[in-house]
């Protein structure tokens, strides 16, 4: 009896194997007569779509997309980007007929370019990354602009001068946003520190509260992040202390400590994107977006918030958008004290793309490699 | 009430408990399904076509069968010996560690024994992580449960460590990546599908073979059954022990070779990514027997390829999608208690038997 049933099996999964080997393989982009079909859009999403977070701005402009152009649009939500779960979700949003991806991690990257050579009838479109083809371009918006006018808030609100900053990984984005951040601290309270801690996480609501609760203990009373969940707010709420979010604006879920928050709005340009695929113009061409294209923001400050901070905000805004001036102009100190920028230059793109470095009055390091 | 030991149960009886176990995990998470205002009978169908509905879904349903076979293997050994090893996650690490080590940091080995020399080398890793446990429990009775569980953290710590630190690639501005192995650590590709799938189907047939036809096979079923027997018949249980817990941890780490070096091309460490902990599941649900261990392994991967493909296809959040494959496990998983316990409603007093608990 068990013998028989162990052929059979084993006959079952000979067959699968031959199905997978000599079966025709799926074409994206056409409906099997050769037609062009119509387009759909699959999201490979880091975090989940209610994390009040970084995949929530992006579910946004997902929902926006379909409102907008009328297009079907499959996601994912959870995808690992520490292995290579992203392929085979990659390869099941193509088998489901998606002829655009949006992938919107940093280490997706490597998997995602694997994928846009594998499918050349396929557009990728990946967030954060450098590695683009044909059909693959990266994108991006100038989160160090928000970032800097946070600082500002942050700056003028600290009594104790300490600010703690909760971090992801160690990586040229988050240093970048660090440093602009600091730089918008320290452009209206000199004195002001502030102090990184890392968690290696971009998504993990326990590890970011407790690394906040010690940057508090250690006496910061303006707590900000480069972190995808409230757990750094929800800490600084819970102290009584006061918070700077990202991602979105956040100031229902704690309204306690929320004071502002540098926040995507990633639609215009999703939709602009797959207009494009629509109308067969699109081309692969990497974009960092500033404030000028409103891709990235700063909400709007709350009462916690300190009075006088929204006109110095305002008027450094409006500097950033008509192009007087960016956060990393000279002069600035690295945080040994050497002139890094001088006076009357700036960092081009391409050295704030590959930031390895803290500025003056940042404390913690960069570990090593 | 009164939970009886079942004897002996037919297989007439066993095949009828698991049928009603399936029924009513449909009829559980039907519910679940409505109440998230999706019909259950297009979500159902959407799992069986997300796992074997295309050539790519077929796959990526192998590719999840794949090393819970080999894991499920590796667990049966143990418990067949009634050794819980509990730590399939790190023997996977291990193994994958110690292979990746090979593929990355050895280069004077000749490239086409790159390979063999990687599971080889995984197959020792993965079964040395199971001998310190297995040691301690042949010399020292140590619980093996507690000390397999504690050793998987050890190991889910360490390749965290490398790949944060000394190992992570520096050409990856900062993110914490390991390095892509070279080409002659990867292994190839056989009719679409990394040459894990026939090493799999290999593996099942020498292990059944192993488990029923040698003599070490048999001890670790005598010793499973019973020390003292095993004694008086003249075996050496401590060296058994050690065969045994090192071909279980063994198998594992050969599961963590294939995954780098067929899947994830690298060592991250998330390359275990549960498989040890399923194996338990799927080890436990095939009767601890190899050739079923092949049949629930293919099952279980429709449940995961398919759970994950309703999440795309139909909007599912993937937290439901996880509730959803719970429930369906923890029906099929109870089932497992009506086959070796028997309900009886009788009056108050407890009939005194063998092996009767009253409740």
């Amino acid at each position: 009896m068990r013998k028989k049933i162990f052929c059979v099996l084993i006959a079952v999964l000979c067959f699968t194997m031959l199905l997978t080997s000599c079966g025709e393989t799926s074409k994206p982009g056409t409906d099997g007569q050769g037609n062009e079909k119509k387009v759909k859009v699959g999201f490979v999403f880091i975090g989940s779509g209610n994390d009040a977070g970084y995949t929530y701005a992006h579910d946004q402009a997902r929902l926006y997309v379909e409102e907008k152009l009328g297009v079907e649009t499959l996601y994912q939500e959870n995808v690992s980007d520490s292995d290579n779960s992203c392929i085979a979700v990659i390869q099941s949003l193509i088998d489901q007929g998606c002829n655009v991806i949006f992938a919107n991690s940093f280490g997706y990257m490597e998997y995602v370019h694997e994928m846009a050579l594998a499918y050349p009838d396929v557009k990728f479109l990946h967030c954060s990354g450098y590695l683009d083809a044909e059909n693959m371009l990266n994108y991006f918006g100038r989160m160090y602009q928000p970032r800097y006018l946070s600082g500002i808030v942050a700056g003028m609100k600290t009594e104790t001068n300490k600010i703690g900053y909760v971090a992801a990984h160690p990586i040229a984005e988050v240093i970048r946003g660090i440093n602009a951040f600091t730089l918008g601290v320290r452009s209206v309270n000199p004195d002001a520190t502030v102090e990184v801690v890392w968690t290696n996480t971009w998504y993990d609501p326990a590890t970011e509260k407790n690394a906040a609760i010690a940057l508090l203990d250690k006496g910061c009373d303006v707590i900000a992040q480069h972190q995808d969940t409230t757990g750094p707010q929800l800490a600084a709420q819970e102290r009584g202390k006061w918070a700077i979010g990202y991602n979105c604006d956040t100031s229902d879920i704690v309204p306690g400590s929320f004071m502002t928050a540098p926040v995507w709005n990633w639609g215009p340009y999703y939709a602009e994107q797959v207009q494009k695929v629509i109308d067969g113009t699109w081309k692969s061409e990497n974009y960092w977006g500033g404030m000028e294209d409103g891709v990235v923001d700063l909400a709007p400050l709350t009462k916690n918030a300190p009075e006088s901070a929204q006109e110095k905000v305002d008027e450094m805004k409006a500097k950033i958008i008509s192009g007087e001036f960016d956060v990393f102009y000279g002069p600035i100190k690295d945080q040994s004290g050497n002139i890094k920028v001088p006076e009357g230059s700036s960092l081009t793109d391409k050295e704030m793309l590959s930031m390895d470095w803290f500025v003056e009055g940042v404390i913690g390091n960069i570990p090593q490699q | 009430m009164q939970i009886i030991n079942r004897p002996g149960t037919s297989i007439k009886q066993v095949i009828t408990i698991r049928v009603i176990a399936i029924m009513a995990a449909a009829v559980v998470s039907s519910f679940l399904i409505t109440l998230l205002g999706y019909n259950p009978l297009v979500v159902f169908s959407n799992m069986i076509k997300g796992a074997l509905g295309s050539n790519i879904r077929i796959k990526a349903t192998l590719l999840e069968m794949i090393p819970l076979t080999i894991a499920s293997l590796g667990i049966i050994i143990a418990f067949k010996m009634k050794l819980w090893n509990i730590g399939g996650e790190g023997q996977i690490l291990m193994g994958a560690f110690d292979a990746s080590f090979i593929a990355l940091k050895v280069d004077w080995i000749p490239s086409f024994l790159v390979l063999p020399v990687m599971f080889i080398v995984g197959f020792l890793a993965g079964g040395l992580w199971a001998f310190i446990p297995a040691f301690f429990k042949a010399r020292f009775g140590a619980n093996e449960t507690i000390m397999t569980l504690m050793l998987n953290y050890i190991a889910i710590q360490w390749i965290t460590y490398l790949q944060y630190g000394p190992w992570r690639d520096p050409k990856n501005m900062g993110f914490p990546k390991i390095p892509n192995f070279p080409k002659e650590a990867l292994l190839p590709q056989i009719f679409g599908i990394h040459a894990g799938l026939i090493i799999s189907l290999v593996l099942v047939v020498v292990i059944t073979w192993f488990m029923k036809k040698t003599k070490k096979g048999f001890e670790i079923a005598v010793v499973g059954e019973s020390v003292a027997t095993a004694k008086y018949a003249g075996m050496d249980v401590f060296s058994v022990i050690i065969t045994a817990m090192l071909i279980s941890g063994g198998l594992c780490g050969i599961t963590g070779v294939i995954q780098t070096s067929g899947v994830n091309k690298t060592l991250t460490f998330n390359v275990s990514s549960g498989y040890g902990n399923t194996a338990i599941i799927t080890a436990w649900l095939s009767g601890l027997s190899a050739p079923w261990a092949l049949l629930v392994s293919f099952l279980f991967a429709i449940l995961l390829q398919g759970g994950s493909y309703i999440q795309s296809a139909l909007q599912i959040p993937s937290s439901a999608a996880d509730v959803l494959q719970g429930m369906i496990l923890f029906c099929i998983l109870g089932s497992e208690f009506f086959v070796r316990y028997k309900v009886r409603f009788t009056a108050k007093k407890p009939v005194s038997n063998g092996g009767a608990k009253a409740c």
